[in-house]
């Protein structure tokens, strides 16, 4: 029983962030249908760059709140200099810049700052909290309840304010959003300007539990991106689930069955689940036109 | 030069691809690189049949590369099994493999397909990184060199002919599949689904086909980097890989035999080249992948093609 919560709440910590890159993707992915290889690397940056600032002797608040400010800078430039020359170019084509563009980031971390690991400390101390026999990091709790915030807070603003409904109508139809007079080029930055703060944050809650290095963003893209395509990609309450349930299913299989294979079981049952629904869990119905 | 179709063209401007550097070629470090180009010009051909032609992504043939590749070393090492032999044996379970996984997968589409194709590379590397006892683990494992009419193939000249050779027979093949009835229904597939269906073709046979054959295509790769290298490990089969075998499809032009050699090209020597760069290599491959894409938008080779056609218009 304590194993089992033990492992449920780090999968529930690693699904978290998984959750956060597919919910970025899955904002860039309605907003301008471009599929972000890059979105791992705005985790990278949070952690990173909160990392280097705190180092350098600001009060940890502030360190990642710039950070977040520097992911968001980054992403509005990839926006600006990369996706929006390349207007009207095909999926493919799109990936690849975004490839490109994250190795730009990779490559200039190192540069700029080291490639060593890097650790900061849990936000609320480091002892374990008991709980039914599992011993549980704090910072589990604030990974956990970042990622709720940020869907409530996504959820509210998407749905309740006036420009959030100008993003969904912009992913709805591009055109007609244009035709009532929606800036879609405003809400297609803005969507990637978002998808990094996310990253970020993201990055930053969980550099406590799993450490950084500038190298950590490839196999985060791969996972979030998986995780929203299980989700169905388009939707975030799937990209949402999407990510805890690959995070559970790495999670006890790397407890209950062998390390080396945890990911084997994340993506055998995304396979399986694809084949059986092939347009993800949330199932968004996908219409060919003619 | 009109009497001869744009099909011999291309392979003759392919040809002479392999055999003009070939001759004048300074010194072995040319001819190895040559050779790796040649050999990542293979899978490339191969992966952009099922992109270019079929509009089919796949994020997993690194997977089918290294079973080639492992097939190499596992075999002679651990049954005694003439190195050219296994290399078949590894060409054709790949391409069994495809076959098997390919009508459930194919019937996933765009994204879904990607991921799909990516979980299978994934596992395809887990088992190769996990099963110490056959592969060597992460570590990976010596590959026997292979031996014909009693010659020992380790040059990087020998090897430099041998997959400039082998290449070019790929691309013939290639360019034939492209002309025959299945090429055709390809295109079909590729340009409306629907209406390909609506005309009588099984979108999922030819997709199968294809993929077999993009398979076959990025195991003979593989075998060929093996008995090259004299060396295999998992990141044969890893993600990067399958990423950078896609990023040179689409750098050197979707649907472009010549494309295809060029993105390999590309994607090869620029790595040798900007190591004098030491730490900015990263760096600057990614703002040149972003400059080629940005300006050759239909990649390196059409997208040129494009540009002097518009001069001399």
């Amino acid at each position: 029983m304590g194993d089992l919560l033990q492992f449920a709440v780090s999968g529930l910590t690693v699904g978290s962030v998984y959750a956060l890159v597919a919910l970025g993707f899955t904002l860039i992915y309605n907003a301008s249908e471009v599929v972000n290889f890059a979105q791992g690397e705005f985790v990278m940056i949070g952690g990173m760059a909160t990392v280097f600032l705190y180092a350098l002797g600001l009060p940890l608040p502030v360190a990642a709140l710039l950070a977040v400010v520097l992911a968001v800078v980054v992403g509005l430039m990839l926006h600006t200099f990369v996706i929006a020359p390349a207007r009207g170019a095909d999926a493919v084509t799109l990936i690849i810049l975004t490839i490109g563009a994250s190795l730009v980031i990779r490559g200039a971390v190192p540069i700029l700052y080291d490639k060593q690991f890097h650790k900061l400390p849990g936000f609320s101390g480091e002892d374990p909290i008991r709980l039914f026999g599992a011993a549980i990091q704090p910072q589990a709790f604030w990974v956990i309840g970042g990622m709720i915030l940020v869907v409530l807070a996504l959820h509210f603003f998407l749905n309740h304010t006036r420009f959030g409904r100008a993003v969904i109508a912009t992913s709805v139809s591009p055109m007609a959003a244009k035709l009532v007079g929606i800036n879609t080029a405003l809400v297609v930055g803005f969507s990637f300007a978002v998808s990094a703060g996310v990253g970020a944050l993201a990055g930053i809650l969980v550099t406590p539990v799993t450490l950084t290095s500038y190298d950590v963003g490839t196999i985060l893209a791969l996972k979030g991106f998986a995780a929203a395509v299980l989700g169905g990609i388009g939707s975030p309450v799937g990209a949402v689930l999407g990510g805890l349930l690959v995070g559970m299913l790495e999670a006890l299989s790397a407890g209950l069955i062998s390390s080396s294979y945890k990911d084997a079981a994340a993506f055998i049952t995304i396979i399986l689940v694809l084949l059986v629904m092939p347009n993800g869990l949330a199932g968004l119905k996908h219409i060919e036109r003619v | 030069m009109s009497a001869i179709s744009p099909r011999y063209r291309t392979l003759l401007a392919i040809l002479a691809l392999v055999i003009l550097p070939g001759l004048v070629m300074p010194s072995t470090f040319y001819y190895r690189i040559g050779a790796l180009v040649f050999i990542s010009a293979i899978a490339v051909i191969g992966l952009n049949l099922l992109m270019g032609y079929a509009g089919q992504v796949s994020l997993g043939h690194a997977g089918f590369f290294a079973i080639g590749g492992y097939a190499c070393a596992i075999l002679p090492a651990r049954y005694g099994t003439d190195p050219l032999l296994a290399a078949l044996a590894g060409i054709v379970l790949a391409g069994l493999l495809a076959f098997a996984v390919g009508r459930p997968i194919l019937r996933l589409r765009g994204h879904y397909l990607a991921v799909g194709t990516l979980g299978l590379g994934l596992l395809i590397g887990m088992v190769l990184t996990n099963e110490v006892w056959l592969t060597g683990g992460p570590d990976g494992m010596q590959v026997q060199r292979a031996t014909v009419f009693g010659v020992r193939l380790r040059s990087a000249e020998h090897w430099y002919w041998i997959s400039g050779t082998i290449m070019v027979l790929c691309a013939w093949i290639a360019a034939n599949l492209f002309d025959s009835p299945t090429g055709r229904a390809l295109r079909a597939l590729r340009d409306s689904m629907v209406a390909a269906e609506v005309m009588g073709i099984r979108p999922s046979r030819y997709k199968l086909i294809v993929f077999v054959i993009s398979a076959v295509y990025a195991a003979i790769a593989g075998t060929m980097l093996a008995l090259f290298n004299g060396l295999v490990t998992p990141d044969n089969a890893s993600f990067l890989h399958s990423v950078e075998l896609v990023t040179m499809v689409v750098i050197g032009g979707m649907g472009s035999l010549i494309g295809s050699i060029v993105g390999a090209a590309v994607l090869i020597i620029l790595p040798q080249v900007l190591t004098i760069f030491h730490e900015y290599e990263t760096l600057l491959l990614g703002i040149l992948i972003i400059l080629f894409m940005l300006f050759l938008r239909q990649g390196i080779a059409p997208g040129l093609a494009g540009l002097f056609k518009g001069r001399r218009a």
